[in-house]
């Protein structure tokens, strides 16, 4: 074809672009390997897509709060639509949170989406902290990519306390006023620390706009770049992968980038995003309005914090009175509980991985995604700190569950105590067993296969379970499931999906049950069609 | 770098030609994972191709629905957000039901195209299983001799290592300019404790109202008689300065408490004791302050644990209750702390009548809220009333 009988072809345009873009770009290959990446499917490796995605509503939904909310300590007299507070004096910052809720259209929609979405943050992270502690995938090569998620936990945490003290209502101001007697207790510096971070004494005019500007820049900054670097790390370092068949610790099994992954997250984020959506607007969440402006004087029963925040005000109410006299100063009983405690469970937290190398005596680099329960030791760590946190957390609403169950307040704070230092122990002790019964049983499955539900009597008399073996031979422990049930092995047709009622027709019987060899067997075994 | 290295051993393979037309689309595409060091272990796709199965058309109508009704939702939020009432009105019904709709009409519209493209990946897409290289390991033992080769030439070429001086040199500036980085946001931030010693004084200080007493105050400004508070009753009471309602002096709330008789004298007997002790030379905690009047008592409603108002009376025990924390606080015993994390009694307000008018003698004798670290046990007479 001659140029001069060149016509414009819509379809010739992709390749031409393509082919231009390359010309200038060379992306060809990266943008093949991109597109063909292979990412391991199991759905615990969701959870930190959940945070990602809350992580990204907020800042939608935290720039449309930004255009109406002025942090300002101003005071001033509401002249709102809200009828209850008309005449009251307040801060700026309030009035504009009170003109966000009510006279701004569709701002409460925003603002109530915004605070669900931050606690979704933060409660995924914290689940999928969880299965990477569980599962052993903080080890060699993923150090790094661990303590970034530790301290995306904590720029989280006080992202949030910073957004739950700018609105200035009674709620926000009594978070604030504890904040002020946890920098007190700090030794030496926290009166310092206390005047310089206010400005002045509790709660002066400076605050609130500079939590405004931690909030809405320094700590999203901080959280963008680090989460941009998390993601930069998995991706050069693959995802961890669950044990199935084929995946070893040297490649990864799953499916490709596009279109299978592309596709699921987009419909995830989207659910994500509709979710959040759906409680902004049909759970209240922060009723601002009913708690009124902050003054000094008033508190009311029944104040928590958010939920992420409520381990460290269950910790708060636990502590005994014990401030140290030393000569002339005094170390308040408050720092223990604020400060040392979340310091120590941070550096835990830190230093875990090494400390796992230690336990386990494992300088390898693993890829392979371990079960719980061929870790004990760690996974009953884990129930101990996540036992520990509970006891707090449930503390941290002592009052409430005291007025709910009709306990007295005083016998919920003795049972917070001695809950914290039992507990533990014992929530260590139950999941050690219950690891440890698991292997055992998966082992007796290896070693003489599965129970058939077949009871046969033998001429002498005795009743003996007909078991299913896996296979002729020996079947080695190797952490990967084991198949517990007849079905699992295609022995019997796939188990019917439902609950009460089949909500599927029962499948045609497999056409045969082969025999087991011992050459195929662990291929077999496997390989046996996932339970429906 | 390092994934050069790894991909040597499947570099482009000469056997396969790219412009060979018998190659079909999908050759190409295996082609290019092999390149890629990747390998397709089980592909199906999830219908055949050719005439559709009534199975691909019910789950091809399912999607189509989805992706309809997502659009609807979505422009029936752009409608409700636009002519739905949404103003606040005391009594009005439909502005009430404004965000439920947002969530159904957004939320619904998000969740169900969700679901379309859920199902597509789930029922129409290929279902397979891709094994790549992770291209694990550490980069080959020559990349790193010459990578370590390449940074310590760079360090020989900068001759720090033969020119001491530089090196030493190079600290000041390091030191200087690392100090500088911080000291404006320090200094600029920084206010010193013991400058008007803000911790000590509450607006119950004289000086803030010319150096007369300071009245107590509701929270609208008018001055409170003793005969206004009944019996067992209590009251929050402010400084009667100019914004003393105000959280300008959210140090300064005061719980006034009539007492009953035998609760005053309770408290009454508990002060002489304390007294005693403290000439005795025994260890009571300071300061005592006999800053009742008659019946009234004050106490701060700074909690000395956190600084929660710990203002929730309880009338029969006798007992105040701080609600952040379940410090408790008895009324009849210098408001000692008897059960929850608190250590500190509620400072005393020391009181007296002027012209019929409830006054504080002084301001507090001991500093108000959470503990700190140079905290002074008591604050003299002196120093409270100037």
């Amino acid at each position: 074809m001659s140029p001069k009988k060149k016509r414009f072809s819509l379809a010739r345009v992709p390749a031409e672009v393509g082919v231009g873009l390359d010309e200038r770009f060379q992306g060809a290959t990266l943008l093949r390997r991109a597109f063909n990446k292979v990412f391991p499917n199991h759905w615990s490796f969701l959870l930190g897509e959940i945070a990602l995605y809350s992580f990204i509503t907020l800042l939608l939904t935290g720039t449309f709060l930004a255009l109406f909310f002025d942090p300002s300590m101003t005071e001033v007299v509401y002249d709102g639509s809200y009828t209850p507070l008309r005449g009251i004096e307040m801060s700026q910052a309030f009035n504009t949170s009170l003109h966000l809720s009510f006279d701004v259209r569709g701002g409460l929609f925003m603002r109530q989406m915004h605070h669900w979405a931050a606690l979704l943050f933060l409660a995924s992270i914290v689940v999928h902290m969880f299965r990477i502690f569980f599962t052993g995938a903080f080890r060699k090569p993923r150090e790094t990519n661990w303590l970034i998620g530790v301290l995306l936990f904590w720029l989280a945490f006080f992202e949030g306390f910073a957004g739950y003290g700018l609105p200035d209502d009674a709620l926000s101001g009594t978070g604030l006023r504890i904040a002020t007697g946890i920098v007190l207790s700090i030794p030496v510096i926290g009166s310092w620390t206390y005047l310089s971070l206010f400005g002045s004494e509790f709660p002066g005019t400076e605050i609130v706009p500079r939590l405004y500007i931690v909030h809405v820049f320094l700590i999203p900054v901080l959280l963008l770049g680090l989460i941009a670097l998390h993601l930069a790390i998995m991706v050069k370092q693959k995802h961890t992968q669950v044990q199935v068949p084929r995946a070893t610790d040297h490649n990864v099994v799953g499916y490709r980038m596009v279109p299978n992954f592309a596709f699921k997250t987009t419909g995830f984020f989207l659910l994500i995003f509709g979710v959040i959506a759906l409680m902004g607007g049909l759970l209240q969440i922060n009723p601002i309005w009913l708690f009124g402006p902050y003054k000094g004087e008033v508190v009311s029963a029944a104040s928590q914090p958010d939920w992420y925040v409520m381990f460290l005000d269950g910790s708060t109410r636990l502590m005994p009175d014990w401030d140290l006299t030393i000569g002339p100063y005094t170390l308040p009983a408050m720092f223990w509980p604020t400060v040392v405690l979340p310091g120590v469970l941070t550096m835990l937290a830190v230093f875990y991985p090494q400390i796992d190398r230690r336990i386990y005596k494992d300088t390898e680099a693993h890829h392979i995604a371990q079960r719980p329960r061929d870790a004990a030791i760690r996974t009953s760590l884990g129930m101990m700190a996540i036992s520990f946190w509970l006891v707090l957390t449930i503390s941290g609403a002592n009052d409430v569950v005291a007025d709910k169950f009709d306990i007295s307040l005083n016998a919920m704070t003795w049972a917070g105590r001695v809950g914290l230092l039992i507990v533990p122990p014992i929530a260590y002790w139950v999941t050690y067993r219950i690891c440890l019964g698991l292997q055992q049983h998966d082992r007796e499955v290896l070693a003489h296969g599965v129970e058939t539900g077949i009871i046969k009597r033998l001429p002498d008399g005795r009743f003996i379970e007909v078991h299913q073996p896996l296979a002729d031979g020996h079947l080695e422990y190797t952490g990967a499931p084991v198949p517990k049930k007849m079905n699992r092995i295609g022995a019997l047709g796939p188990a019917i999906r439902g609950f009460f009622f089949p909500i599927e027709k029962e499948a045609p019987p497999p056409p045969a049950v082969t025999p087991v060899s011992p050459a195929d067997a662990p291929r077999t075994l496997e390989e046996a069609p996932p339970k429906r | 770098m390092s994934s050069e290295h790894h991909h040597a051993s499947v570099g482009a393979d000469s056997t396969f030609e790219v412009d060979d037309p018998r190659n079909t689309q999908f050759d190409l595409v295996h082609e290019g994972l092999r390149r890629d060091g990747m390998e397709i272990a089980h592909y199906t796709p999830a219908f055949p191709p050719g005439r559709k199965s009534r199975a691909e058309k019910r789950i091809e109508r399912s999607i189509a629905f989805l992706f309809v009704l997502s659009g609807l939702l979505a422009f029936g939020f752009v409608v409700a957000y636009i002519w739905w009432p949404w103003e606040y009105e005391v009594g009005a019904v439909a502005s009430k039901f404004y965000n439920p709709i947002l969530a159904v009409t957004l939320g619904g519209s998000l969740v169900t195209i969700a679901l379309a493209v859920l199902v597509w990946a789930k029922k129409l897409l290929p279902h397979e299983v891709v094994v790549q290289d992770r291209h694990d390991g550490p980069s080959s033992y020559d990349e790193q001799r010459l990578t370590g080769a390449t940074i310590m030439n760079v360090v020989d070429e900068t001759g720090i290592k033969r020119r001491p001086l530089i090196k030493a040199a190079i600290l000041l500036p390091a030191g200087g300019l690392g100090i500088a980085a911080v000291a404006p946001l320090v200094g600029a931030l920084i206010k010193n404790p013991q400058d008007g010693h803000p911790l000590l004084k509450t607006g119950w200080n004289p000086e803030n109202n010319d150096g007369q007493r300071v009245r107590l105050t509701r929270d609208d400004g008018t001055p409170i008689r003793p005969e206004e508070v009944s019996v067992g009753g209590q009251m929050t009471a402010f400084p009667g300065i100019p914004g003393g309602a105000t959280n300008r002096w959210a140090d300064s709330p005061t719980l006034l408490i009539h007492l009953r008789q035998d609760d005053a004298d309770k408290l009454r007997a508990s002060i002489a004791a304390s007294e005693s002790a403290q000439a005795a030379g025994r260890d009571v905690p300071l300061p005592v302050v006999a800053g009742m009047w008659e019946n009234f008592v004050a106490y701060s409603k700074i909690c000395t644990h956190a600084g929660c108002p710990a203002s929730l009376y309880e009338q029969q025990t006798n007992r105040l209750l701080c609600p952040c924390h379940q410090s408790q606080f008895m009324i009849t015993d210098q408001a000692k702390p008897v059960f929850g994390p608190a250590h500190r009694k509620l400072p005393m307000l020391p009181l007296d009548l002027e012209d019929g008018f409830l006054v504080a003698r002084s301001d507090f004798l001991e500093p108000i809220g959470p503990s700190y670290w140079e905290r002074p046990a008591e604050i003299s007479e002196q120093e409270a009333t100037s």
